[in-house]
């Protein structure tokens, strides 16, 4: 365990056990804090500290002008969340936070893809996009810009049938979520 | 008014009646304004200082400690000490200096984003922004400081925001949406406890420093006698219970006496009041305890099943727990006779295995001598400090304390260099109580310019240098896990501690006999005024029992 109490050298497998290991479900936060300055940096430090990688997030605010939601996805990594979630409530601009579960939440992303297309594949694109329901946003004769709205996978899905074509960039807003039902998240 | 009059307003609102610091350039306004302010200022000499003196007063009184430094490297000479107050839960209040809002961002001179790199050990903390807020937040920075899990809490305040001129408004209200902390207990769960306590044949108490911040001592004597149970207390917690009482089983943990921790490892329930498991406590986490059912008694959820699951999570403050928990376990008359067998083993533990050492045959000094030494010289009845290492663990187990807030020390962060500075701070708290500083002569070094402050001040703290001329704890574990290679551990002979305490205006004195100590300590005790005794004791001694690190309680050695 490190300890200094033994002399013995320790096997780099042996350390592998505590590092990057993903197990677990996914887990999407729903962080409901005080629209305050540093509490971004509050929370992505726990989170930095307890070896949690954060997939995306997202910050916007609510209904009331001096409250933010975060939205933060996190892979179920070796550590037990629970014991983030304890800490975050232990901020004192943190108000209350959800840990949604996938199949009792509506998650949406949005994200912008830009892709080559010539006056030979345009039609192509286009037709793929509006598969997806997504919309063309911009236009160029060597490219066209679009955008896409839904839960993760199907960003995944268009960006893997636009990939083809050349992907020039892909600008992704990380998933806000609310619960199902009449209750408030 | 000007802003800096508000915080000076603001702070005697709070009660505080002495601050600890250094001025410098970003918080000169707040040092004019303190100037008339009719607050007692104690000019440390290094802000590392000034933040353990305001722990030590803190600890010794059960107040806020309040501590202030300019912007820079006077904010981040304070960062130990905040560390410091979040491991061991001391309710601070830091007030820095920081440059003007127009230079913030631009490495602008003796700029550094405090706020920001104290981040993962503040309690709480609040760059100000606009002056008008000043009165709320100070008054928001006591009431986190000092409530729930209490811990260190930081304002940043610009210099040039500190000098605008604001209408004050004494601010009594607190705008902290997201901060209740729990304190009543549920009262099933408590129910639930006494039941798993009535039903226990082998339980223990094991009580922490969550005991002394919630004043619970008395609540937790009541309910430990309310039946014949065993206690034990960590570092932290020492005094919390008293020592000299037939239940008491001494500390527990890695320098914890045998039947603390073979009770912990036969016990069939454990009962935590205010303590988090710590591994210097629990040793290898998968053989702790192995038999036990834990109730766990926290102010903090975080704590509860964060190391050690617990089957009976109450969360809430000890004082208003401790009766319930009492009442409702009396209410239940269980037969006391159960627990024959279990005191009969732990009475055998105590009397196979007492704490001891070896004593000199000649004048040579024991450090546990030095302890017991003090305790003789005191009547047991002294506010003690320490720093941190082997004469830490041998003062924790050797100087027998029976009342709380008189053992102060660093516990969870282990900051060598604490026990002079806060023992400064204890006095001042304290001014009628005899204050000794237990310190070693390696950690001492790192705070020793404080000794001017007591001089300038009149602080009047007795420094008692255990002098081994090492690195103790690190010789120690060197001796025996690392083959005796003796790495950079040998301190010397440097300074001369008695020139030292003369140069500084103090008074020197050496101790280098047994049949001398306690009547040098007595005259130490007698002279007025800051003095330092430095007493030689033998050099290479181990502090025992000791469970090594990462092993179970059972496998203690020594």
């Amino acid at each position: 365990m490190g300890e200094p109490g033994t002399s013995e050298v320790l096997h780099l497998e042996d350390l592998e056990v505590t590092g990057g290991l993903h197990t677990g479900r996914r887990h999407i936060l729903s962080i409901v804090v005080e629209n305050k300055p540093g509490v971004l940096a509050r929370i992505a430090g726990l989170f930095a500290r307890r070896g949690f990688n954060i997939e995306s997030l997202a910050v916007g605010t609510t209904d009331d002008p001096t409250i933010s939601r975060v939205t933060l996805t996190v892979d179920g990594a070796n550590h037990r969340i629970d014991q983030v979630t304890k800490q975050l409530h232990k901020l004192v601009n943190v108000i209350k936070i959800r840990d949604l579960e996938p199949e009792d939440a509506v998650a949406r992303e949005l994200a912008l893809l830009k892709v080559s297309a010539d006056e030979s594949t345009r039609a192509q694109v286009l037709q793929v996009a509006e598969i997806f329901r997504a919309s063309v946003v911009d236009v160029s004769k060597r490219s066209v810009t679009i955008e896409v709205t839904g839960p993760d996978d199907k960003v995944e899905a268009l960006e893997k049938m636009l990939r083809p074509y050349g992907l020039i960039e892909m600008v992704r807003t990380g998933e806000i979520a609310v619960s199902r039902g009449r209750t408030a998240t | 008014m000007r802003a800096v009059d508000a915080i000076m307003e603001s702070l005697k609102a709070e009660g505080v009646d002495v601050v600890f610091g250094i001025p410098g350039g970003a918080n000169l306004p707040t040092y004019d304004a303190l100037y008339d302010a009719g607050i007692r200022h104690v000019l440390c000499r290094h802000e590392q200082g000034a933040g353990h003196a305001a722990e030590g007063y803190a600890k010794a009184t059960g107040k806020v400690g309040v501590a202030l430094a300019t912007s820079g490297p006077g904010a981040t000479n304070l960062v130990t000490a905040i560390a410091d107050a979040i491991m061991d839960s001391v309710p601070t209040v830091f007030l820095t200096g920081q440059v003007r809002t127009d230079l913030m961002g631009t490495d602008g001179f003796q700029e550094a984003d405090i706020t920001g790199m104290t981040l993962p050990i503040v309690k709480h903390s609040f760059q100000i922004q606009d002056p008008r807020e000043i009165p709320q937040r100070i008054h928001e920075a006591f009431h986190i400081a000092r409530t729930g899990r209490p811990g260190p809490v930081l304002v940043d305040i610009p210099q040039d925001l500190s000098r605008a001129d604001i209408p004050y408004e004494p601010s009594d209200s607190v705008a902290l949406p997201g901060y209740r902390p729990t304190t009543e207990g549920n009262v099933k769960q408590i129910r639930l406890a006494a039941k798993a306590l009535a039903n226990a044949r082998r339980p223990v108490i094991y009580a922490g420093g969550g005991i002394v911040n919630a004043n619970a001592s008395e609540e937790l004597v009541e309910l430990c006698t309310s039946d014949r149970f065993p206690v034990t207390c960590t570092l932290m917690g020492l005094g919390a219970f008293p020592a000299p009482h037939e239940q008491w089983l001494g500390m527990l943990g890695m320098h914890g006496t045998r039947a603390a921790n073979y009770a912990m490892d036969e016990a069939d329930l454990i009962c935590c009041i205010g303590a988090r498991f710590d591994d210097r406590i629990t040793g290898k986490l998968s053989e702790f305890a192995p038999r036990a059912k834990f109730i766990h008694i926290d102010i903090d959820p975080a704590e509860i099943s964060k190391n050690v699951p617990a089957h009976i999570p109450i969360v809430g403050d000890a004082k208003a727990i401790l009766p319930k928990l009492t009442r409702e376990y009396r209410a239940l008359e269980a037969d006391s006779g159960r627990l024959d067998g279990w005191l009969e083993r732990i009475n055998g533990w105590k009397e196979k295995y007492p704490l001891g050492y070896e004593d000199s045959e000649d004048s040579e000094i024991k450090p546990q001598y030095m302890i017991q030494a003090i305790y003789e010289a005191t009547g047991g009845d002294a506010i003690i400090t320490s720093d941190v290492g082997q004469h830490q663990m041998w003062t924790a187990q050797w100087f027998h304390f029976n009342k709380p807030r008189k053992w102060i020390n660093s516990g969870g962060l282990g900051t060598m260099g604490f026990g002079l500075p806060s023992a400064l701070g204890a006095q001042v708290g304290k001014p009628d109580e005899p204050v000794i500083c237990v310190a070693g002569d390696g950690s001492v070094q790192m705070c020793s310019q404080e000794l001017a402050t007591c001089v300038a001040e009149n602080i009047p703290i007795k420094v008692f240098i255990m002098n081994n001329g090492y690195l103790g704890m690190v010789r120690q574990w060197q001796e025996l896990f690392w083959d005796k290679r003796y790495s950079q551990v040998d301190m010397g002979t440097t300074p001369d501690w008695v020139k030292l305490a003369e140069a500084y205006g103090a008074t020197g004195m050496r101790a280098t006999k047994k049949e001398d100590l306690v009547g040098q300590m007595k005259e130490a005790i007698a002279t007025p005024g800051p003095v330092v005794l430095d007493v030689h004791v033998t050099k290479e001694e181990n502090c025992y029992p000791m469970i090594p690190a990462g092993q179970a309680a059972r496998d203690m050695v020594g």
